[in-house]
């Protein structure tokens, strides 16, 4: 059997850290391949090595048989190895043509021949059926179409290996089964693929064989056919999982968030919340499903007090809360997981023990008269980290040198101890492994089992199909329909956020 | 005075003051489209305007004659694209923060000029004037066309039409050639060229070193036509002016040299308000201060959003991602 890429006892240490050790990696010609491992196993070093980034300690690089040494990016690009960037590798100023033929210009004596790139691009996107608009900014086009211009930068440069790094982390999920033929298509014409992952669904739906590592090292490599998605997800977190969430029974209390009549508009003054009413009663997960730039990120904002209401009215516990400042909201009972938990969950240059303390620090015991007393700060680090099981060396490591699940426990552990009336995850586990998403979960479950009111928006349909009591559907600013999410499916969920609300209840 | 008069003295005036902030501005352009932010344009200026002065005095002296400024020019641009290595050593290659860098290299440029001229000088704290200026003059056949002859080719410096040739050339290699498009990525977004094969450092010394060379060649121009001699105050906040001028064109060769031509006209204002009714009654300081308060008026309300490459400023480390 030949193989497209082998990489052969791979070693490459950071400081303080093996990120590889002795990894083996066989891809075979014609196959997609996935690499899955949890966050921060070595999957995006032993990449990066392949794509010529980083050098090797020790180990062997065969590409289709023969042996080589790959000491930048264009080696690996000359040996026809293509990598699509997780955090995509694109010039927001440039056009779809520039971006694909920036290193490479159809040009002559120096002067670009644009009128040539755009041609490339068109062609090439009609070879592989990419729907791509080579004239326009890549700052205007969406995620998936920005996706499919560094699939087609690869294929521009001659690539017929193509790594695909976490590819679906930012994508909706008619976006991911789009991506998915594609990568079908490129191998049905030849290439072979590398897919890393930490989604399951994606290499059952996808993937020829697997390499699963851990910590560094090659836990197993076999064929898709000869195993079972419980099996790899123990084999990649080193214990036994649940992959299955159960939801609790559902006894709805008394309204927490009352939610009339909300309109609210973003940066360009457009009206992405638009006569919006919803209530979430304690005691219930209420699921908010919807294509990504439908109102959700405004929606939670405005409830977070971060933006400006223009009418309408948002009632938190009994009190009317419309824009009224962030504090005073969260002194309300108001628990908040923000969506970029990087950005707005934290502050990413203070200590754990500070970001801890980032909804309390003002008050006593963790200051008087404007002093604060950093033992307290400790003390209640210490405790939340222990509770909530946060793998940081200590309280005084920076938020920046968690991992992500580990930041996202941070937060999850400042919002839920100071055990809020509602609590609202704004994709709560997204570019999260196994591991963390099923302690985020359990704590989601828990919240509402205390009978608090939890608000989960989330592009994974998955989780809020699983999770929540009810689904509310999100379509351009309003709510178009709540449904039981056991008596529906994806397939009506998709229509639903599509717009399509009579169809989907005849589907 | 008509108001053909008017224009008659304040345009040539403006192309006048408005040529060593174009040729700066838009070295500053391609520094900054590369992603080091360059602040440090005046103390290139001061580097330029000297050794414009002494470069000029030694080949009169060595019987060169009326070609000597424009040789000096040549030699300024040398000098200038040498001194802002030091920037881009620093800022580049040691990852440097931009900002105190190009501050240093203003110090530096101040302090190294004034002690060389005291050394060359014999302790004098300005060079004697030079002999040969580049004059105002009539340009051919243009200058005579009615109207617009006097207004725009008459009493003007051929430098002022190369300084808005130069903006023109800049455009067409920033947009029309590989090697701008790569430029520019590197500004934008610098791991992105890397993964495709350019060299972020490579392209960002081209892009320092050429807002040095366009620098000194801003510098020696504004000396070999406007003071004629170097000392502490010839420059004196022009460097600043480019600046903002290149704010003011959004990053963009024609932006900055129609914003540097604003602060030329600015300039051009105070300089020949003594001749222009009305103006004259001001008092002079008013006019004095008025390129500045212009810029400030400019820069906050008027340009709108002013966006900058989005990797300006930012040291790149190849292999942190």
């Amino acid at each position: 059997m030949a193989y497209a890429i082998e990489m052969k006892h791979i070693r490459k240490a950071f400081p303080g850290i093996v990120a590889n050790d002795n990894i083996t990696l066989q891809v075979k010609e014609g196959e997609i391949h996935a690499l899955f491992g949890e966050n921060g196993a070595g999957k995006s070093t032993l990449m990066n090595i392949l794509f010529g980034l980083y050098q090797p300690d020790e180990g062997e690089i065969y590409v289709h048989g023969e042996k080589v040494k790959i000491t930048d990016p264009n080696d690996a690009n000359r040996l026809g190895i293509g990598m699509v960037h997780q955090h995509f590798m694109l010039v927001d100023k440039f056009t779809v043509a520039e971006n694909i033929i920036l290193g490479k210009e159809p040009s002559h004596l120096g002067r670009l021949n644009m009128a040539k790139a755009v041609k490339i691009a068109r062609d090439l996107s009609d070879k592989y059926g990419l729907d791509i608009d080579p004239l326009k900014k890549v700052e205007d086009i969406s995620v998936g179409m920005q996706q499919r211009v560094e699939i087609l930068k690869t294929l521009y440069r001659g690539s017929n290996i193509l790594i695909f790094d976490e590819p679906t982390a930012v994508l909706t999920p008619i976006e991911i089964k789009e991506l998915i033929q594609i990568m079908k298509r490129l191998v049905s014409e030849g290439k072979s693929i590398i897919l890393i992952t930490h989604k399951l669904k994606e290499i059952f739906e996808a993937c020829d064989s697997v390499t699963v590592i851990r910590r560094g090292k090659v836990i197993d490599s076999m064929a898709i056919a000869d195993t079972n998605p419980d099996d790899l997800a123990n084999m990649m977190v080193g214990r036994k999982v649940n992959t299955q969430i159960n939801n609790t029974a559902y006894e709805p209390k008394g309204k927490v968030l009352d939610i009339r009549d909300l309109t609210v508009l973003d940066s360009r003054r457009v009206k992405v919340v638009n006569h919006l009413s919803l209530s979430v009663h304690g005691g219930e997960i209420l699921g908010i499903a919807g294509v990504d730039g439908n109102g959700q990120e405004e929606l939670v904002e405005a409830i977070a007090g971060l933006r400006k209401a223009s009418s309408g009215t948002i009632e938190i516990n009994g009190q009317d809360m419309t824009n009224h400042k962030g504090r005073k909201i969260t002194e309300n009972g108001f628990g908040y997981i923000p969506e970029d938990r990087q950005k707005d969950g934290l502050v990413l240059d203070f200590t754990v023990g500070e970001n801890l303390a980032l909804q309390t620090y003002y008050r006593k015991p963790f200051a008087s008269s404007g002093i604060l007393h950093p033992k307290v700060f400790t003390q209640q680090a210490k405790q939340l980290i222990e509770e909530f099981d946060v793998r940081t060396p200590s309280e005084r490591t920076l938020a920046r040198s968690l991992s992500g699940g580990n930041q996202q426990k941070v937060i999850v552990a400042r919002e839920v101890s100071r055990s809020p009336q509602l609590l609202v995850a704004a994709q709560p586990t997204r570019g999260l492994d196994i591991g963390a998403i099923e302690f985020i979960h359990g704590k989601l479950l828990e919240e509402k089992q205390m009978g608090k009111a939890v608000l989960l928006v989330s592009f994974e349909l998955d989780e809020v199909l699983h999770l929540s009591d009810r689904i509310a559907v999100i379509n351009e600013g309003r709510i178009i329909d709540i449904v039981n999410p056991k008596e529906t499916n994806e397939n009506e969920l998709g229509l639903l956020m599509a717009g399509h609300k009579k169809e989907a209840h005849q589907a | 005075m008509s108001f053909f008069q008017v224009l008659t003295i304040i345009i040539p005036s403006t192309l006048l003051t408005a040529a060593p902030l174009i040729f700066t501005s838009l070295g500053g352009v391609f520094s900054e489209r590369s992603g080091v932010v360059n602040i440090g344009l005046e103390g290139l200026m001061w580097v330029g305007a000297f050794t414009g002065a002494v470069a000029t005095l030694f080949l009169e002296h060595a019987g060169v004659g009326a070609a000597s400024p424009w040789i000096a020019i040549l030699i300024a641009a040398a000098a200038g694209g040498i001194f802002s290595l030091i920037h881009a050593v620093v800022s580049i290659s040691f990852h440097a923060d931009q900002t105190v860098s190009g501050v240093a290299l203003n110090f530096l440029a101040t302090g190294l000029t004034i002690y060389l001229v005291k050394m060359i000088y014999n302790g004098q704290g300005q060079t004697p004037y030079i002999a040969n200026n580049i004059d105002k003059t009539t340009i051919p056949v243009l200058g005579h066309i009615p109207f617009i002859g006097p207004i725009f080719f008459q009493q003007v410096t051929y430098t002022s039409y190369i300084a808005i040739l130069f903006a023109f050339i800049c455009w067409y290699i920033l947009f029309k050639t590989t090697f701008g498009l790569r430029l520019r990525a590197v500004g934008e977004h610098p791991e992105a060229a890397d993964t495709l094969g350019i060299s972020v450092i490579k392209l960002r010394y081209i892009g320092v070193m050429i807002s040095g060379v366009l620098g000194g060649i801003g510098g020696a121009v504004y000396l070999v036509t406007i003071t004629s001699n170097f000392n502490i105050s010839t420059i004196a906040g022009q460097g600043f002016l480019a600046l903002a001028a290149m704010i003011f064109g959004k990053w963009h060769p024609i932006g900055a040299m129609l914003g540097s031509l604003f602060f030329g006209f600015a300039q051009a204002l105070s300089i020949t308000s003594q001749q222009i009714p009305y103006l004259d009654r001001l008092p002079s300081v008013v006019l004095m201060i008025a390129p500045y308060v212009l810029t400030l008026i400019v820069l906050t309300g008027f340009v709108g959003k002013a966006e900058p490459p989005k990797a300006d400023g930012v040291p790149y480390f190849k292999g942190q991602r």
